[in-house]
């Protein structure tokens, strides 16, 4: 309820379009000691849509995006203020379950880190974690499904039992999709996921990123401008711990507000 | 020169082509060269000095595993062995197996006069008795009959058979006169001396007879002393490295703990004896000589290698595998103790080994809590008396009679062995579990 109201601040015009907002941020801020990271972020994410989050080295992308699940609470010295939202719950209410809240919204890193185990193994963890399925014949059905969604299935269904390292880099990002999809979640974070791709391998994750905007709701930090375009529904652009802009993709690209947004996609900085 | 500092950086000037520059090559050629020489002779003398003690401990060590033994035909006179007639070995005259011994002695020379008797005596062990009587407790049908049984010589004649002791001294020199050497020579000449292996040093305990001492007892000690110091260092040490790694939180007190387990890995082993000494045996009052108290002493001193060999290997896991089970909603335990703890299990595992191993070999600690007992039996259980190998070896070599040179040198290599083969077996699980990177 009190996400709907906050929704119609920042964004009119995708809320009279009847989008859902998913997650919301209201004034985030996060400190590293005394240092001020994220000067008050105010930004929805609408459920089954791209959000892309672009901006130069260090303005703060990545870290708003570890707010989201509370990757954050693993640095001793992070402290974030503000109110965050997923659905109608407080993400930083300290009565909620972390573990739970990230089995809702799961997350895809930057460089591919299956665990050293087998390709098997890598996805049932989290069901198995969460309690999602208990017999065998379920955690095949789990397994053949998240590597079907990832689009692995056909490359790795002959050997499901070979470790998940030896796949290449790109096969390794997306059982790591296939791992952050196998239990399920609503939101689906991707810190860079093509950084460390060529781009066949990226072009791969793209679609892929497409084609689970379906189901799932998923927000992306890229530093590739192209990437944003194409995958994003929406784009948000941070700058120096600020978000300066946040609108459709296309308006962004081809119509941005402000200057400094204007600066960084025409490469003037960055 | 105007014109270099005008351009300092012309191209093509043609400087690395003159003569001085090609002088400095070579000098630097020279040099790496000069460098390469002097690593290869520091290895060289490492090596050589390895070579020269190995080769040290074989020599003194190796007759150590054969005793010479003298045939004898001895009577076992039941009236003499079992004087009450109980057929109870409990009530049997342990001290007259001796005197049997010497009686076929003299029988194996009835020339000898009364006089020389004790001169003859000298030829065999002092303690030939006790493995006589062994044999019949073995096998108690022996008793009545007469058997041809070989017993160990006396120090000293084995010494001489082994030519560890030169039979061309001057008879005043050395512990065998010319008439005991005559006997050996008739003993051997009739093919009834001969040296045998020496089962007694694998399977004896301490004694103040060469040729009854062996290392079993020891060896059981140490197994049960390493028991102890491991049952009560890994779990504690590889909680303490976990929780100071992946939980504890990062302030001056954190700081203050790893300085000082830092600094305990330096602290001479001798203090930790004497902390064991005050608290284990003055405050508690546990017993002396216990392997148990031993290897809490041990475990104190491995504490901080394990700690600091399993917070490096915990540290190698790279922070994406715990991002990962985090992000999969796996709590924090959960991420250390499906993943974290796997992965360095490899690491945690082979800084234990060799934290074993220095245990091993580790004695001045135990020296203060009266590990160095003479004790002639290997212990039965953790609280009674015991010695370990290094002591064993330590009170050895200290022993005056010349056979406990060579078991001296012998102790130090079945010890090397048993660090060899712990050491190998942690080079053998570090390369079996890399591969799973």
């Amino acid at each position: 309820m009190e996400a709907m109201t906050m929704s119609q601040t920042v964004d009119p015009g995708a809320a009279a379009a009847g989008k859902i907002v998913k997650m919301s941020s209201r004034g985030t801020k996060v400190f590293y000691g005394e240092k001020r990271a994220l000067h008050g972020i105010d930004v929805d994410i609408y459920r089954n849509e791209v959000l892309a989050l672009i901006g130069p080295s260090g303005c703060g992308k990545s870290t708003f995006l570890r707010t989201l699940n509370r990757m954050n609470d693993t640095i001793d010295i992070c402290r974030v203020e503000g109110k965050l939202m997923l659905d109608d719950q407080d993400i930083y209410d300290p009565k909620l379950d972390v573990v739970q809240l990230r089995a809702r919204v799961g997350m895809v890193f930057q460089k591919p880190n299956p665990f050293p185990k087998s390709i098997y193994e890598n996805i049932i963890y989290g069901p198995k974690l969460h309690g999602l399925a208990t017999r065998k014949d379920e955690f095949d059905a789990i397994v053949e499904a998240s590597l079907q969604r990832a689009g692995l299935w056909n490359e790795v269904k002959d050997r499901l039992l070979e470790p998940g390292t030896g796949l290449s880099g790109g096969q390794q990002q997306r059982l790591c999709i296939a791992r952050a999809i196998a239990v399920s979640p609503e939101v689906i974070l991707m810190d860079e996921p093509c950084s460390a791709l060529d781009p066949i391998a990226t072009a791969h994750i793209e679609e892929l990123i497409d084609e689970l905007r379906e189901n799932f709701t998923i927000v992306i930090v890229t530093h590739n401008m192209q990437q944003a375009a194409r995958v994003s529904q929406r784009t948000a652009f941070f700058h120096l711990g600020d978000l300066v802009e946040v609108g459709e993709t296309e308006d962004i690209f081809t119509n941005p507000r402000d200057e400094r947004t204007q600066g960084y996609i025409t490469g003037r900085y960055g | 020169m105007t014109d270099i500092v005008a351009n300092p950086i012309a191209a093509n000037t043609g400087f690395h082509r003159t003569e001085a520059a090609e002088k400095r090559l070579r000098r630097r050629y020279a040099a790496e060269q000069r460098f390469k020489i002097y690593g290869i002779i520091a290895i060289t003398l490492a090596i050589g000095m390895l070579v020269l003690l190995l080769f040290t401990i074989l020599r003194n060590g190796v007759t150590a595993f054969q005793q010479t033994a003298i045939q004898l035909e001895v009577t076992l006179d039941p009236a003499v062995i079992d004087p009450k007639g109980t057929g109870n070995p409990a009530d049997w005259d342990r001290a007259a197996f001796q005197d049997l011994v010497h009686d076929a002695l003299y029988k194996e020379f009835p020339d000898v006069s009364r006089g020389d008797r004790r001169e003859l005596r000298r030829m065999i062990s002092p303690v030939a008795g006790v493995f006589l009587g062994n044999q019949v407790l073995k096998d108690p049908s022996m008793l009545g009959q007469t058997v041809s049984v070989w017993l160990p010589a006396s120090d000293p004649i084995n010494q001489i058979v082994k030519g560890r002791i030169d039979r061309e001294l001057p008879e005043a020199n050395r512990p065998v006169s010319d008439q005991q050497l005559a006997w050996l020579d008739q003993l051997r000449e009739r093919g009834d001396s001969k040296t045998i292996f020496n089962s007694t040093f694998f399977t004896a305990s301490d004694s103040n007879y060469p040729e009854l001492a062996g290392l079993w007892g020891s060896v059981v000690g140490s197994i049960f002393t390493l028991a102890v110091t491991l049952v009560l260092a890994l779990p504690i040490g590889v909680a303490a490295a976990v929780y100071l790694e992946e939980f504890a939180p990062k302030n001056k007190f954190t700081d203050l703990i790893e300085v000082n387990i830092n600094n305990l890995a330096a602290v001479p082993s001798i203090v930790f004896g004497l902390l064991g000494l005050a608290v284990f045996l003055n405050f508690f009052g546990m017993p002396r000589s216990a392997p148990l108290v031993g290897g809490m002493v041990i475990a104190l001193m491995s504490l901080p290698t394990i700690i600091i060999a399993s917070r490096a290997a915990l540290k190698a896991v790279p922070p994406s595998i715990r991002e990962a089970a985090l992000g999969m909603g796996a709590s924090k335990l959960q991420t250390v103790w499906h993943h974290v703890l796997p992965l360095a299990m490899p690491g945690i595992l082979t800084g234990t080994i060799i934290a074993m191993a220095q245990a091993l070999g580790e004695t001045a600690p135990l020296l203060m809590i009266g590990m160095n007992a003479f004790v002639t039996a290997p212990p039965t259980g953790l609280l009674s008396s015991s010695s370990v190998l290094p002591v064993q070896i330590y009170i050895w070599a200290d022993a005056p009679e010349r056979g406990f040179v060579e078991l001296t040198s012998a102790a130090i290599m079945i010890l090397l062995i048993f660090l060899i083969t712990m050491n190998g077996i942690a080079i053998y699980l570090r390369k079996k579990f890399e591969r799973r990177w």
